[in-house]
């Protein structure tokens, strides 16, 4: 039994020693990236946001929906650090929840245009020819409705709610994720190595997910990033005019639009969840740009 | 040129038909009967079925898109539920507001952004760059409606010094415009500089700053001509973007302008006009596009010789 068990580990130290001499380019990338002090300041806040999100239940100082009538509209101060708002529930635990339904509305929405429109965008780029064109002037007709008043029609249609603002906020956003992956097929599609796929038999759904989705990749991960925050604007904007996710969820955009009607008594309603968004979107930013400088280093200025 | 032009006006026709067959087919399975929504939850059953008749709400679908194909294309995009008017009237009314909020919010943005992403460009990684830099990555991050609202915390209810709501005089207009162009500002500034970078370490520069040439001119003349392509699409892809993005901040101000009226309808489920707004912004989006294109012809001749 213990005979074989190091014989096992042998053939594994034996398989795993060439792949430790040859960095794989994440490796490289990541290098590249930990140099880079902004994105790794980007990438620390959205790690802590993440922690928020997924602790929320242990580190927030009360519930998201603890009224407390008694102490209402407080400003700042040591029992409350962020002040209540008009029920008087804790702002500081509300927009530790909220950070639960903005990176989930973020990664979700993004989610859905990246699988979307990278599929549509490596059919039309592949394939070319009339499923091309067709895929491609359904983008152009998309594209023509600015991305916000698309989500604002499709939310009107479906209705309001957090998975309708997924759904609208993602489709808002296939057309460009379609375009990225088209080009980067393209320059991909007549390079030797698919020939040699091609050659030893692989099928079309083969090649198109094990070498050039992998090869690819930059443009659609860059694109990601800088589009979580681009859907978390767009949704707690449809939040923000009453479009979007419902109160007492504790959205961000939700939380605004409860602020605005209370702000010229009440400032810091409406200013912490905005803080929020908006340190959320600079971290978001700082790490795409990074990212993008560290994927390709062709665009670094 | 004209050919290109003319070419160009009618590949608008199939998107904008599209544009109406998506925006068509989503307000028409949207829950909700019209006829009921018109004449109020009390009216009698046989009323709203009259009306459905009448409006012909009980055709097929393929019957009602055709027929609203063939009415918008005279200008007819139906009535609103609400009003009764037509919608083109009410989008009409409400454009120029829309419009000129647009208009000022590109000129914050284009007055902010090109100068600051010149200057940063010309004096990489200076105390004035990197501040720069760090402000367009902020006004980026900003969501507007809330930099709006704490404008109107700021400006309004602390200094007093410019109106929160209303739309009549250019004071009106100052906070809106702000809040509309910030980002635009930053995304033009960031454009600026990374295209002046990359045109001022060009021979031909180093051959002007050579024969003696004023950097300023160097600068403005030589640099600029050939760093506007990639800084003039992006101003014309935040004009349509603002023409969305004025949906946010008319609701803010109170700005009575199509964004508005929208989200109005969407509340009051008035699809028409919906529809008709979506149809609407579509199509100045997709002029102001087309006039993006044909303005590089006049920037750069290079690109003129390639429209034919």
């Amino acid at each position: 039994m213990s005979n074989a068990k190091t014989l096992q580990k042998q053939t594994l130290e034996k398989t795993s020693q060439p792949a430790k001499k040859k960095r794989s380019p994440w490796v490289t990338v990541w290098m590249s990236l930990k140099k880079n002090k902004s994105a790794m300041f980007g990438l620390i806040i959205i790690l802590i946001l993440i922690f928020c999100a997924l602790t929320a239940d242990f580190i927030a100082p009360y519930g998201f929906d603890d009224q407390d009538l008694m102490a209402r509209f407080q400003t700042p101060n040591s029992k409350h650090w962020f002040g209540t708002d008009n029920f008087g529930r804790d702002i500081l635990s509300r927009v530790i929840y909220g950070s639960r339904i903005s990176l989930q509305v973020g990664f979700i929405a993004v989610g859905i245009s990246m699988f979307t429109g990278g599929a549509l965008g490596a059919i039309a780029g592949y394939y070319g020819g009339k499923m091309d064109n067709v895929i491609m002037r359904f983008m152009d007709i998309l594209l023509a409705i600015p991305g916000i008043l698309l989500a604002i029609s499709i939310v009107a249609a479906l209705g309001p709610g957090l998975q309708n603002v997924m759904i609208a906020v993602g489709i808002g956003s296939i057309p460009s994720y379609a375009r990225i992956v088209r080009a980067s097929v393209l320059s991909i599609r007549d390079q030797e190595f698919i020939e040699a796929a091609k050659a030893v038999g692989a099928n079309d759904f083969r090649i198109i997910t094990k070498h050039i989705i992998p090869n690819s990749m930059a443009p659609i991960i860059v694109q990601a990033t800088l589009g979580v925050a681009g859907a978390i604007l767009s949704a707690a904007g449809l939040s923000f005019i009453g479009l979007g996710i419902q109160p007492p969820t504790p959205e961000w955009g939700a939380m605004l639009s409860t602020g605005r009607q209370f702000l010229r008594d009440h400032w810091h309603i409406a200013t912490f969840p905005g803080l929020a968004i908006m340190i959320t979107i600079f971290a978001l930013n700082l790490l795409g740009d990074g990212l993008r400088d560290a994927l390709d280093p062709r665009l670094k200025s | 040129m004209h050919k290109y032009i003319l070419r160009r006006l009618l590949l608008l026709i199939p998107v904008m038909i599209g544009v109406t067959f998506i925006v068509f087919t989503m307000m028409y399975f949207t829950p909700g009967d019209p006829a009921r929504i018109m004449l109020g939850e009390s009216a009698p059953e046989h009323e709203v079925v009259k009306l459905r008749e009448e409006l012909g709400l009980s055709d097929p679908y393929i019957v009602q898109f055709g027929r609203y194909v063939f009415n918008a294309v005279r200008g007819d995009i139906g009535r609103s539920y609400a009003t009764k008017r037509p919608v083109m009237n009410e989008i009409l009314s409400r454009f120029p507001a829309t419009l000129k909020l647009a208009a000022a919010g590109v000129l914050v943005a284009v007055v902010l952004g090109i100068p600051t992403g010149i200057i940063s460009a010309t004096k990489q990684y200076s105390l004035f760059d990197n501040v720069a830099m760090v402000l367009a990555l902020i006004g980026v991050s900003m969501p507007n409606f809330w930099q709006g609202l704490m404008l109107v915390l700021l400006f309004s209810v602390q200094l007093k010094w410019f109106p929160s709501s209303g739309f009549s005089s250019f004071k009106h207009l100052v906070l809106p415009a702000v809040t509309l162009g910030t980002s635009s500002a930053a995304i033009i500034t960031r454009m600026t500089r990374s295209s002046m970078l990359e045109v001022i370490r060009q021979d031909y520069i180093r051959t002007a700053r050579a024969k003696g040439q004023v950097e300023s001119v160097v600068i403005n003349q030589h640099a600029l001509k050939n760093a506007l392509i990639p800084i003039i699409t992006v101003i014309g892809l935040q004009f349509g973007y603002l023409l969305g993005g004025a949906v946010l901040t008319e609701s803010i101000f109170s700005i009575p302008g199509v964004g508005r009226l929208m989200v109005d309808s969407i509340k009051s489920r008035d699809f028409p006009v919906v529809q008709g707004g979506v149809l609407f912004i579509a199509i100045t989006f997709s002029f102001v596009n087309l006039f993006v294109d044909i303005l590089y012809a006049f920037v750069d001749p290079r690109i003129k010789s390639q429209y034919k």
